[in-house]
């Protein structure tokens, strides 16, 4: 089980990525510069939180054109795993390798705190280690995590079960007071068609051991290392 | 030759940022604001004398990197 993590410049949660990982599968990932132009034979590949290129254009806009982004779409489509967490989901929807854009918060304020996530699905690779319809706590950190899609494609999106975190309340009701940042429907985030790849605005690395006051975004990696192991 | 893209959010596509402009130019006193929404504008300068082929690289520009066509349109000038 080899797992790579992508850097570039102003990435800057690569090793609280790096730490979840070592501490779910005991192993190290490798790091790999934005500048190579092949990714190491990995079974998972993580896009790790950041500002890469200071967010100047679009968040993950630079950075999805970066040289080691011609390997990232030849191994999504061969169907490696890939994970992609804040501006590593902003990276891959500027890709393309997932649907719809992350805008500017509704509030227009970064937003950095505790959120809740409602599971939506526990059949995936990502989640299967969680219970459908649990609500998860995960902590967000981020300006441009508003997430759009056109109607054509939220509709996609919702009909082929592809939405697999929803900002809720306590209760794991999927509300606009709990939409923190006026993402369509609520989405905190998706999946590929094929379930191979996920994008998410929240941080379950950063709530995996006691001392970060919760171990509910273990289960994601749990799901996901089992899985590729 | 000098070349001026506009990109802007395409109708439909929520603009917080223009309507944060919208509430502020409000607060200030201007009345009958229908609508703000906020775009950008990159000047490009180029080596390129025909301009057909200049506004086909620009466009190849705009899809490739300069907008993103999910939420946004954009427009060439050739100043």
């Amino acid at each position: 089980m080899k797992t790579a993590i992508l850097v570039f410049p102003g990435t800057n949660r690569e090793h609280d990525m790096a730490a979840a990982v070592r501490s779910v599968s005991g192993k190290d990932p490798m790091m790999v510069w934005h500048a190579e132009t092949e990714i190491p034979q990995a079974d998972l590949i993580i896009l790790p939180g950041g500002f890469s290129y200071g967010d100047y254009l679009r968040s993950g806009a630079i950075a999805a054109r970066s040289p080691i982004v011609a390997d990232l779409l030849e191994k999504a489509k061969q169907g490696v795993r890939i994970l992609g967490v804040c501006n590593g989901f902003q990276i891959l929807t500027e890709t393309g390798i997932l649907p719809g854009a992350l805008m500017r918060n509704a509030g227009l304020t970064f937003i950095c705190k505790e959120t809740k996530l409602r599971i939506e699905r526990d059949d995936t690779i990502f989640t299967s280690s969680y219970k459908k319809g649990q609500v998860m706590r995960c902590p967000v950190a981020h300006h441009d995590g508003n997430f759009f899609a056109d109607d054509d494609t939220l509709k996609m999106l919702e009909d082929d079960g592809r939405v697999l975190f929803r900002y809720c309340d306590a209760a794991g009701q999927a509300t606009p007071e709990a939409n923190i940042n006026g993402s369509r429907n609520n989405i905190a985030g998706i999946m590929n068609a094929r379930g191979t790849i996920l994008g998410m605005m929240p941080h379950p690395e950063n709530l995996i051991e006691d001392l970060h006051g919760g171990l509910d975004g273990r289960g994601l990696f749990e799901s996901l290392l089992e899985k590729v192991a | 030759m000098k070349a001026r893209v506009t990109v802007t959010l395409k109708t439909g596509v929520l603009d917080p940022q223009g309507k944060a402009i919208e509430g502020a130019l409000g607060a200030l006193g201007f009345d009958g604001i229908g609508s703000v929404r906020q775009g950008k504008v990159i000047d490009i300068e180029l080596n390129d004398a025909d301009k057909t082929a200049a506004e086909a690289k620009l466009a190849d520009m705009c899809e490739k990197l300069l907008a993103n066509t999910v939420i946004e349109n954009y427009h060439i000038d050739i100043l």
